[in-house]
């Protein structure tokens, strides 16, 4: 790759090490000037890491930066910041009680004689970039006060208002719903049209829609870069992943056998007392997948709550092989064989700071298979553990000792479906199961719910955010529902909240 | 330079990393600050810190009686650490320890002053209740936090001060009260748990330990209890029921991450209950080894605290929470608060001086997330030369 003048950012054999972890082995990156360039790959690929290096955070050990064709040095942020590179990090950086304004000029702020703050002129500034690209944001919100969307374009807006000609967004998409998602793409697309140079790490979705080109890095190594318009989504994946992605699950007819969960008349109750479950029925025999949809927060929470009888059932009856387990004990359900994956794996179903060993017994630490009289046998927890390790693919190999927060999010998904499916459950309630995983990973659930399921195993998959004909729930009935399942509407008779939540456009 | 001899820097570089990425090179690291912080100060002040710190040295360890000071002093706050450290490992802040270490005095005495038994019988009757004091403070702390919710910083303060007062209503009470003293009646000579009491001070005993200078020495002029190795199988005891029994592994889930304990099925409302009583429990235990290890065996009116709580929370913080590391802290921490004495005699500097490297040694510690960072900035200044040689 010779310097070219016309290509905003040229990466060329950046080389990333840690410890004696190559996450990027020789990796060439050339973007074209006003065009959106996407960096593809799975999580743990090394796309993050890539632009944390053109950003300045991370040191390459080797490999060199060019921008529009000249050698330069990024040591720190700073460093880019001066060369007009402005980036969003996946997790944004801005002070909650600060107004939008504030957060923007803060650490570039607008100064009057004697270092006396002229935020009047700041707002001005602030509200000029705001007109200029679209961005909709009101400068005197406070950070709190707006949604997440909003948020995200302030992050952009600061990274504009320090004269940024070279935007990287990383995974800008995974915290934003589907109609901030359209607004994102509309705002990088006139931020190329004003010549600005985007550059956005993806895990698949919505790239088709968003970006020209397309990078593609899988463990560290630079797979290709191809016009996205020339590529099906199959492909990039398959790319992606190294082998070939079944967007498609494959699966045998189901064979359903008898119900196993049965479900009548359920009333549930939200913390304000108001009834989230109004008298549903539904019931799941074994071997089968049965789909539940509706937006978040039309009851999904509290039905799952009731079934691990972490809240109360105020009417009605949950049963499992007709047996009634509603305001029981979470035990009891365990005993029942009830197995639950969650859409909030972090937070209910790992302790981050345990070891993965430690979190692979976190329901059956009370076997005597995991140590007699009180005492824990750390070598059948090992053992345990590694053995899930290996039969599910968790990566890296390694893991048993180190702290379930150290894996990527995958992998920790891995290490919940491992743990749950290891008890050879007769009911599995699975909670956006593939939330925030990429394709390989989404991939994998897919294939395991389906093993389940032909294992003879009663499913329950819930969905959130799945109304408005969004990829989730046409992804269901695509790949999972066909003839076996059946739909039943969460939280009847409700009203449905405002949509969308932010007043949208 | 060679390839070799960069090989070499590199190899030597990546081994002073990994040495200052231990927890424990931190530590050292701050001690070692909080000794030059007080140089420093003690120089400027107009003390010789050299004599100083030799005067410390030699309050510590010049005589036998000195090291069985020592030992004395710090096995009260070795066990208050074990119990900050326990109640941190399962997420909970036991700033109640000093409230727990005056229960567990004041019920020592409730019991050992009126009962007398055999000393079989009697020692562990007014240990357990000391224990049993502690544990029910730290109980009442943990009920409040499952039950209501109520932090247990704030149950745990307002404890301390109720018992300090509880404290000295027994001490003026008709049936405790020693006359003409601020005192209350020793508890009774059956429950002494000084080593050998009786024998030591007895004619075989006196001339048995005359024919061993330092022996007589480390038992005769000290009170020298079982004290300081109750307080080591509690700390190993602490560490197994943490790390290796299925209910320190319910409390750290519980107190990690208490929405998945809870999906996990565990009670999280009891364990936090069963944490603060165990936590309870060590401070009591301490209260009650004073009362019976050591002269006056009473408990007298306190007009504030005595700081074993606190101190305990500065015990746990330099063993960075780890209950074995409390020993060593707690002996460090012992040693500088009897050694400091002679600092005073010797050279003529304040006592102050010693809290002033207690305090810098633990701000240290504080600090000492900075290590690891200095680690990461020597690999990567290390890098930027490598680059340039390249």
């Amino acid at each position: 790759m010779e310097p070219d003048a016309s290509l905003a950012v040229q990466m060329r054999g950046i080389v990333k090490e840690f410890g004696t972890f190559r996450a990027l082995d020789h990796v060439d990156l050339a973007v074209k000037r006003g065009s959106i360039h996407a960096v593809l790959g799975e999580n743990g690929a090394g796309k993050s890491t890539l632009m944390n290096v053109l950003y300045g955070l991370y040191r390459a050990e080797a490999g060199e930066i060019l921008l529009n064709g000249e050698r330069v040095e990024i040591t720190c942020p700073t460093d880019a910041i001066a060369h007009g590179i402005g980036m969003v990090h996946q997790h944004f950086m801005l002070v909650d009680n600060f107004t939008v304004t504030e957060n923007i000029v803060l650490g570039d702020e607008v100064c009057g004689a004697a270092g006396v703050l002229d935020m009047k002129r700041a707002r001005e500034a602030v509200a000029r970039i705001i007109e200029t690209y679209g961005l909709e944001v009101d400068p005197d919100a406070k950070i709190e006060e707006i949604s997440v969307g909003q948020q995200q374009r302030v992050e952009i807006l600061k990274a504009l208002y320090r004269g940024a000609d070279i935007l990287i967004l990383d995974e800008p998409t995974a915290v934003l719903t589907p109609q901030e998602i359209e607004r994102l793409v509309r705002i990088m697309r006139e931020l190329a049209s004003a010549g600005k140079t985007v550059i956005i790490t993806h895990k698949l979705k919505e790239i088709k829609a968003s970006s020209d080109a397309c990078t593609i890095i899988r463990r560290g190594v630079q797979v290709g870069t191809v016009d996205v318009s020339r590529a099906s989504e199959e492909e990039l994946a398959e790319l992606m992943v190294g082998h070939h992605v079944n967007l498609v699950v494959e699966k045998a007819p189901a064979a359903p056998g008898e119900t196993v969960l049965s479900i009548r008349d359920l009333v549930v109750e939200d913390e304000r007392g108001v009834e989230a479950v109004r008298g549903l029925s539904l019931s799941v025999r074994a071997g089968e997948i049965v789909g539940l949809a509706g937006i978040d927060g039309n009851g999904q929470c509290e039905l799952v709550e009731a079934i691990t009888c972490l809240s109360r059932a105020k009417a009605g009856t949950i049963a499992v092989h007709g047996e009634e387990i509603q305001n029981t004990s979470v035990r009891n359900v365990h005993a029942h064989k009830v197995a639950t994956i969650h859409e909030d794996r972090q937070r209910r179903r790992l302790v981050l700071l345990f070891t993965v060993a430690e979190n692979a017994i976190l329901e059956r630490y009370r076997d005597p298979a995991f140590g007699r009289r009180g005492i824990l046998d750390r070598a059948a927890m090992s053992s345990f553990a590694e053995g899930l390790i290996e039969a599910y693919d968790i990566r890296p190999a390694d893991n048993a000792d180190k702290p379930a927060r150290a894996l990527s999010g995958g992998n920790q998904q891995k290490v919940i479906i491992a743990r749950e499916v290891s008890g050879e459950p007769d009911v599995l309630i699975a909670v956006q199961p593939t939330r925030g995983l990429d394709v390989g990973a989404i991939e994998y659930v897919h294939r395991a719910l389906v093993a389940e399921r032909d294992r003879g195993t009663a499913i329950l998959l819930i969905s959130t955010r799945a109304r408005r004909g969004h990829e989730r729930i046409r992804h269901h009935r695509r790949h999972l529902q066909r003839q076996d399942h059946r739909h039943v509407q969460a939280g009847r008779g409700r009203r449905e909240p405002p949509w969308p939540p932010h007043g949208g456009r | 330079m060679t390839r070799q001899t960069q090989g070499a820097a590199a190899a030597q570089a990546g081994m002073v990393q990994r040495i200052l990425h231990r927890p424990i090179t931190a530590t050292l690291i701050a001690i070692a600050l909080g000794f030059g912080v007080a140089a420093a100060l003690l120089a400027a002040a107009g003390y010789d810190p050299g004599a100083s710190f030799a005067a410390l040295f030699e309050g510590v360890f010049s005589k036998p009686k000195y090291v069985s000071n020592t030992i004395i002093k710090a096995a009260p706050i070795i066990l208050t650490g074990i119990s900050v450290a326990f109640a941190f490992k399962t997420g909970l802040f036991n700033i109640g320890a000093e409230g727990q270490y005056i229960a567990g005095a004041v019920c020592a005495v409730l019991v050992g002053a009126k009962l007398d038994l055999p000393m079989p019988l009697q020692i562990p009757l007014v240990v357990i209740a000391g224990v049993a004091g502690g544990a029910l403070i730290g109980a009442i702390t943990g009920a409040l936090k499952a039950r209501f919710g109520i932090h247990e910083v704030i149950t745990s303060i307002m404890l301390n001060w109720t018992m300090l007062y509880l404290n000295n209503f027994v001490v003026q009470s008709a049936a405790y009260h020693r006359p003409t003293s601020t005192s209350s009646i020793p508890v009774n000579a059956s429950s002494f748990t000084t080593i050998l009491p009786a024998w030591k001070t007895s004619d075989a005993g006196l001339e048995t330990l005359r024919q061993v200078p330092w022996l007589y020495d480390f038992l005769v002029k000290t009170d020298v209890n079982i004290a300081f190795l109750v307080a080591v199988l509690v700390a190993v005891g602490a560490w197994f029921v943490l790390f290796r029994s299925k209910l320190g592994y319910e409390l750290r889930a519980v107190g990690f991450s208490r929405d998945a304990a809870e999906f996990a099925g565990m009670p999280v409302g009891r364990n936090t209950l069963i944490a603060m009583a165990i936590a309870g429990a060590i401070p009591g235990l301490a209260g009650a080894l004073m009362v019976t290890g050591v002269e006056p065996h009473s408990i007298s009116t306190l007009a504030g605290f005595e700081n074993y709580g606190f101190n305990g929370f500065s015990v746990a913080l330099i063993a960075g929470s780890s209950p074995i590391g409390c020993i060593f802290a707690g002996l460090l921490f012992g040693g500088m608060i009897y050694g400091g004495q002679s600092v005073q005699m010797a050279v003529g500097a304040p006592t102050d001086i010693i809290n002033i490297m207690i305090g810098t040694i633990v701000f240290f510690v504080a600090l000492a997330r900075v290590v690891p960072l200095v680690a990461d900035l020597l690999e990567r200044r290390a890098q930027k030369r490598g680059a340039r040689h390249a």
